[in-house]
């Protein structure tokens, strides 16, 4: 598997009342393709700004981020926007679609941005959202979709334009814990069918089951890494003490 | 290319989704356009109330009595001014013109008129749509303005009656109406022509005025034979007629009494329209922006470039505001159908297709800030995730 997401020695610092704090410090992992890792820690850890740096949209203080091979700090605005259109698929908690698109132009948008939108990919992008089972919904804005069902149409949206990562953050923070596994579960067999780098930021433990690995901070630090089936369903059943 | 087919998709994708909001935005406009253009349209009607005959002279300089400031009710010209002004060099033909106003009365309801002397051929008189020029000398004959049939439906070959006010007694002298002229209203009220004999005869004048037979030009019509030379010109005739100045038609037209100070007003009222007009749109573009946060920053993250939602922004507001206009002109065009002809209203002229223009630039100014402010939107910011 090669590597499609690598962080080297990364710094994010931010001043406040003139003290400086390390909102991320001196992090460094790697996320192959096809593989599906989850961020987790409390409140304030530093999950969100490592997600904001990895999406190209915050730069770092100090250190690198490669995205299949290309070096985020070493790029301009105009570049970082190129890479997070060609590169990066991306979900985020709440008010994940353009509202005046149906669910099936939102995911096209995608391929518009890339300049990929062709007849293949009105098909492709029908075929990804009936996988996520909205097969009937491919003409409804998101105002009359359900919470669960915006959420897989963003996952349909950060998958249809093949990017080398795809980051979510907390895609399970408006859904009811049934809809949470549904979405989660279809999230990583999509990353792992897709060949994709997945990352998924959550607050709820319960979702790292279906992950390969958990990245665990604390306090701007990476603290621990869960990689074994074991080590990880216990973090999600709550029996790891974290 | 691709940012622009881009900006085009999400621009009118989301007009036409939210076709309530957007058509509820054109309506403001439109109304904003309904009073810019109502105002715009009184202002050229007023303003052609006023200079339309001095403007549609064929014509290129006019000549007043010296230091009568260009005012043409001031001016008051040597019988023998225009037969010397003919003999200077570079001049093509020079006509002079006699003003007074009349009341015809032989109507149901009396019609105030200015009256207007001019020689047949020459410049001053305009040329006919309709009928026959009147005999020179002392001939009752009348051409009348179309705008004075439309308001009494006199016709060619009638015969009026106007009343003039000589001395202390009012006179009634009947004329023959033989020819038409179109678009002469001169100082707001449509106009009759005579000529000069017949205007000495039946113009309102003084118990010291009735005693000469001498009908004096107020002002002389000149035409040039190189219209280019018109400073030149000014300059030779005023070295070779004694006791004139000299004017371009511009200059006498904003001499007019009470011209400047009147579309001075109307001008400011249409400014000041066109100001609270660009406030209003630049408001609801702003409201509509702010509104939008998220969803743009949803846009910027996902790689759409500031020119994709800078141009949509833009294309948003020049559609909402085509719309806007057209529909503001349209009503505009159905009002002024019900206006009475006493109303001094003019649609077509050059000010309303400024005013229209005007129109169409307010919401793209309006709306400036609020496409800025689109621009500068960090999506961090707007998703919530610094």
């Amino acid at each position: 598997m090669t590597i499609a997401l690598e962080v080297k020695n990364l710094v994010k610092s931010f001043m406040l009342d003139g003290a400086t704090i390390n909102a991320v410090d001196n992090v460094s992992f790697q996320v192959k393709s096809g593989e599906f890792v989850a961020l987790v820690g409390p409140s304030g850890s530093g999950k969100t700004t490592m997600l904001s740096i990895l999406a190209a949209l915050l730069s770092p203080t100090s250190g690198q981020v490669f995205i299949d091979g290309q070096d985020l700090s070493q790029m301009n605005e105009k570049r970082r926007v190129k890479l997070r259109r060609e590169k990066i698929g991306f979900t985020f908690q709440s008010n994940n679609l353009i509202p005046f698109l149906t669910a099936q132009e939102n995911v096209e948008f995608m391929l518009r941005l890339n300049g990929q939108a062709n007849k293949a990919g009105r098909v492709r992008s029908a075929e990804i959202l009936a996988r996520l089972g909205l097969n009937d919904r491919l003409h409804n804005l998101p105002a009359q979709l359900s919470g669960g069902q915006q959420q897989r149409v963003a996952i349909a949206r950060a998958l249809i334009h093949n990017p080398a990562v795809v980051l979510a953050d907390e895609p399970t923070a408006s859904l009811d814990t049934e809809r949470a596994y549904q979405v989660v579960e279809t999230f990583a067999k999509l990353v792992h069918e897709n060949n994709r780098a997945g990352i998924m930021v959550t607050h709820d433990l319960r979702m790292c089951q279906y992950v390969d690995r958990v990245l665990q901070m604390q306090d701007g630090k990476l603290v621990r890494v869960y990689e074994t089936k074991d080590e990880i369903m216990e973090l999600a059943m709550g029996t790891v003490k974290h | 290319m691709k940012n622009a087919f881009l900006a085009f998709y999400l621009a009118l994708k989301e007009v036409l989704r939210n076709r309530g909001r957007f058509l509820l935005v054109s309506l403001v406009i439109a109304l904003i356009t309904l009073l810019v253009l109502f105002i715009a349209a009184l202002g050229e009607g007023l303003a052609n109330g006023n200079r339309q005959y001095v403007a549609n002279l064929d014509a290129d300089l006019i000549v007043f009595l010296e230091k009568s400031d260009y005012i043409i009710s001031s001016s008051r010209l040597d019988t023998n001014s225009a037969r010397s002004i003919r003999r200077v060099d570079g001049v093509a033909d020079a006509g002079p013109i006699y003003t007074s106003t009349t009341e015809i009365v032989s109507l149901d309801e009396p019609l105030k008129v200015s009256l207007l002397g001019a020689e047949p051929g020459r410049p001053g008189m305009p040329p006919l749509i309709e009928g026959r020029e009147f005999r020179s000398g002392q001939a009752r004959e009348v051409v009348i303005d179309r705008n004075v049939a439309l308001r009494s439906n006199i016709r060619i070959g009638d015969e009026i009656i106007i009343r003039s006010t000589q001395g202390v007694e009012d006179e009634f002298y009947t004329l023959e109406v033989v020819g038409m002229v179109d678009g002469q209203s001169y100082f707001f009220q449509p106009t009759i022509f005579v000529p000069p004999a017949t205007w000495e005869q039946v113009r309102p004048q003084s118990e010291a005025d009735l005693n000469s037979d001498t009908p004096y030009p107020n002002i002389i019509a000149v035409k040039l034979t190189d219209p280019n030379q018109i400073d030149v010109m000014q300059e030779r005739l005023v070295a070779s007629v004694k006791n004139i100045e000299v004017a371009d038609i511009p200059t006498t037209i904003n001499n007019i009494p009470g011209y400047s100070a009147q579309q001075g007003t109307v001008q400011t009222q249409g400014f000041f329209t066109l100001l609270i007009g660009v406030m209003v749109i630049g408001g609801f573009f702003q409201i509509q922006i702010l509104q939008k946060v998220p969803q743009i920053g949803v846009l910027k993250a996902i790689g759409s470039s500031n020119g994709v939602v800078g141009w949509s922004a833009v294309i948003q507001i020049i559609v909402v505001t085509a719309f806007g206009v057209a529909v503001g002109g349209g009503l505009t065009y159905f009002f002024s159908l019900f206006l009475p002809s006493t109303i001094p209203f003019v649609f077509d002229g050059v000010r309303s297709i400024a005013a229209v223009i005007l129109l169409l630039l307010i919401g793209p100014l309006g709306g400036m800030v609020s496409i800025i402010y689109a621009v500068r939107i960090e999506p961090l910011k707007a998703l919530r995730l610094g």
